[in-house]
């Protein structure tokens, strides 16, 4: 690996990006009702907005080899360890502050209209902006510690705003589930830290300074970096929906559809990828870990795809198709191409903020029906919204010269010039099965005849400027966001040389210009048979949607019910766990444990009924044991001598 | 000069009807005077084996030991009449409260 020169400065601007949205939810939780819905809403937007300007400006700043970091004071010292607080901000980082305050910023402005009906509004900005703190936190702290600070902190906010309307008992479980899947990868996550700060230890080197870990990465043994990367990538499958543990994505979509946008769409979903990235050198060190990720994310890629094929709810399906590109995200990890899954990441984030944006959008006008069945012909009715949304699900699918087309078909090639012949296949397949199932949401919820009932019908609206704005922002960055990072035959690829002294001059690509076009033309091929299929299946007139499913096939019926992964899980995991936590709570607790504190007390008071007649109150009694004491020493005392 | 046995017996006679009376009588001032009793065999003690020793340091302790009497008889007292003041009685048998 080509050793970089990278520039250290110190920037005390840095603080303030996090802390500014912390502010505004201190703002608003103290004085949030007494501020009224309107301006308590309004403090949050310009809370984020405030932080994106920084963003930018610190942006504008930075070479692109350089790095900026905020000491603030140090946390932890302990001997030769010490952890600080303190903040960072390279060529990677900025990337991510970007994303996190632009989009978020957008996000965040569409709440206005979409949770302007509802009762918590103010709470929902509280948590919004708390959320925007920890991930502000999560990706510019300067040391694992403050990362997985702000890692726990974002899964907090994602329970939190998964349950809003825990009214609804079944939105509080789904918070729960996101919560306790992410406490099993959080717990690899930990151990490998642990794991990592020890090994280094042994060697002299207490550290978890990012800087000071890629010094001394190479001092660890293969076999210890190993371990660690697999830990660290356990962590990465519960944050960013992975197989094993993507299940909590789906369900996380009952939250409000902005929270599905920011939260498990463009960013905190987003938060495994940037760790293994910002993590590339420990990764890089362990090839069989890299691999086991790449097929990890093929795999999920490919199985959230087949599933996301069928799904009827509206956020189901972009909540699959989520899980499905943070899949490609890794495949690109796992093949070495840090900068193309951050390329992904940042594209993805405009696209499928766009599309679950403007699906709220869709359920907002149809007053929260979220059933593609019950939709249809929208298309009249609400034209922002519609294109829009077809711009995304252009980017998205990977039509030419869209954001999807540059970002997914650099993955595609980094997999195939890696020689991952089979990877790639597998991308490709699913890249077709995208484009597919993008299609047929576009065609079941825009086109056709309206299926929405009557009362549904009478109130179809076209969403306020203040949610259709942010779209067609969104809508354009979803275009042009993709031109960053063309490829080498175009004109060239910016995004790589930005990132360069972050993750190192990629390796020589093998296959000549003539080889990409092919694939990618490929790519294109596939592409267009999806399209192809969604139309003829959906695209002619939706009327009977369901009858042109090809309903009752076996595999249709897998596709339908998610490969029934809830309900193996349900069968191995909870229902065991239930059934022990109910023979504990039945026999364990009341016999065991309740037996042996009240035993305790039972011999106590038997055995002192017995000994308490012996204090009798009378002084004279114990006079006379005194006495008796008295001689019984004198006795065996002189009976020594 | 009679042998200092003879005033240990005697002592040791004092001391012993000091103690019972402490532990049989049903008067609490009869209590008291019966530990007057025993701190005086004690005092006797010290006297005989001052003049037997030759030594100044036995009555010295004596003195000590008569002045901490006087300071508790004074308590004593104090806290019989306060006693019997409550309660109209000064059997020890009758102050049993201090119990499980």
């Amino acid at each position: 690996m080509v050793t970089n020169q990278l520039v250290l400065a110190d920037y005390n601007l840095l603080r303030w990006i996090p802390l500014i949205p912390l502010l505004a939810v201190v703002c608003n939780l103290f004085w949030g009702r007494a501020l009224g819905k309107k301006f308590a809403g309004a403090l949050a937007c310009a809370a984020v907005g405030a932080s994106f300007a920084l963003a930018l400006y610190v942006f504008w700043q930075l070479p692109s080899n350089g790095i900026f970091r905020d000491s603030i004071y140090t946390w932890i010292d302990s001997g030769s360890f010490r952890v600080n607080l303190s903040f960072q901000v390279d060529a990677l980082t900025a990337v991510m502050l970007l994303i996190v305050t632009g989009i978020g910023f957008l996000i965040h402005i569409y709440s206005l209209g979409y949770m302007e009906h509802d009762e918590g509004m103010v709470r929902f900005f509280i948590y919004l902006n708390l959320f925007i703190f920890f991930m502000l936190t999560l990706v510019m702290g300067d040391n694992l510690l403050i990362l997985f600070v702000g890692w726990e902190g974002v899964g907090l906010c994602s329970y939190l705003l998964i349950g809003f309307w825990y009214h609804d008992s079944n939105n509080a479980i789904a918070g729960n589930k996101a919560f306790i899947v992410n406490r099993i990868g959080d717990f690899g996550f930990i151990l490998g830290i642990f794991l990592l700060v020890t090994e280094l230890g042994r060697q002299g080197i207490w550290t978890l300074d990012f800087l000071e870990l890629q010094k001394h990465a190479s001092m660890l043994s293969p076999a210890s970096i190993g371990v660690i990367t697999l830990l660290l990538f356990v962590g990465a499958t519960g944050k960013s929906a992975q197989l094993p543990l993507f299940v909590w994505l789906p369900d996380a979509m009952a939250g409000p559809t902005p929270v599905s946008a920011l939260i498990h769409a463009a960013t905190m979903v987003t938060a495994g990828v940037y760790m293994t990235a910002r993590l590339h050198f420990l990764f890089v060190l362990a090839p069989s870990t890299l691999s086991l990720i790449a097929w990890i994310g093929a795999a999920t890629a490919f199985f959230a795809a087949t599933i996301a094929l069928t799904q009827n709810d509206i956020k189901k399906v972009l909540a699959y198709s989520t899980v499905s590109q943070l899949g490609y995200m890794f495949i690109a990890v796992g093949v070495g191409a840090f900068s193309a899954a951050i390329f992904h990441l940042f594209t993805h984030a405009f696209f499928k903020a766009c599309l679950f944006l403007g699906s709220g959008s869709v359920i907002h006008a149809l007053d929260g029906q979220q059933d593609m069945r019950k939709m249809g012909g929208l298309k009249a009715h609400m034209p922002q919204t519609y294109w829009t949304y077809v711009v995304a699900t252009l980017a998205i699918a990977g039509a030419p010269l869209t954001a999807g087309f540059f970002s997914k078909d650099l993955i595609l090639w980094q997999a195939f010039s890696h020689d991952a012949t089979a990877l790639w296949g597998i991308g490709l397949i699913t890249a077709g099965m995208t484009a597919f199932y993008m299609f047929r949401q576009l065609f079941m919820v825009f086109h056709g005849e309206c299926r929405a009932n009557d009362h549904a019908k009478a109130h179809l609206h076209e969403s306020p400027a203040v949610m259709t704005l942010p779209l067609m922002i969104l809508a354009f960055g979803s275009i042009f966001t993709g031109w960053l990072g063309a490829p080498e035959y175009l004109w060239g690829n910016r995004w790589d040389l930005w990132l360069r002294p972050v993750f190192g001059a990629a390796e020589a690509h093998e296959g000549s210009v003539g080889t990409e076009v092919i694939v990618t033309l490929l790519t294109l091929a596939v592409v267009a048979v999806g399209i192809y299929f969604a139309y003829a299946k959906y695209g002619r007139d939706g009327t009977e949607v369901e009858q042109r499913a090809g309903a009752g096939g076996l595999l249709y019926r897998l596709s339908l019910n998610k490969y029934y992964v809830d309900e193996i899980y349900d069968h191995v995991f909870v229902r065991p766990f239930t059934a022990i936590s109910d023979f504990f709570a039945r026999f364990i607790d009341p016999w065991v444990i309740d037996g042996t504190v009240n035993g305790v007390a039972a011999v106590t008071r038997g055995s002192s009924q017995v000994w308490r007649g012996l204090q009798t109150g009378n002084v004279q009694h114990y006079a006379a044991g005194l006495l008796v004491g008295t001689l019984a020493l004198l006795a065996y005392y002189f009976g020594q001598s | 000069m009679l042998p200092v046995n003879y005033y240990l017996i005697l002592s040791a006679v004092v001391f012993a009807i000091g103690v019972v009376g402490v532990l049989i009588r049903r008067n609490l001032i009869v209590v008291l005077m019966s530990i007057e009793l025993m701190l005086n065999a004690v005092n006797l003690t010290f006297i005989a084996f001052s003049r037997y020793l030759g030594s100044m340091v036995g009555q010295v302790a004596v003195f000590f030991v008569m002045a901490v009497a006087a300071a508790e008889a004074v308590i004593g007292l104090a806290i019989i009449i306060s006693v019997y003041r409550q309660r109209r009685s000064l059997d020890p048998q009758d102050m049993q409260l201090l119990k499980w």
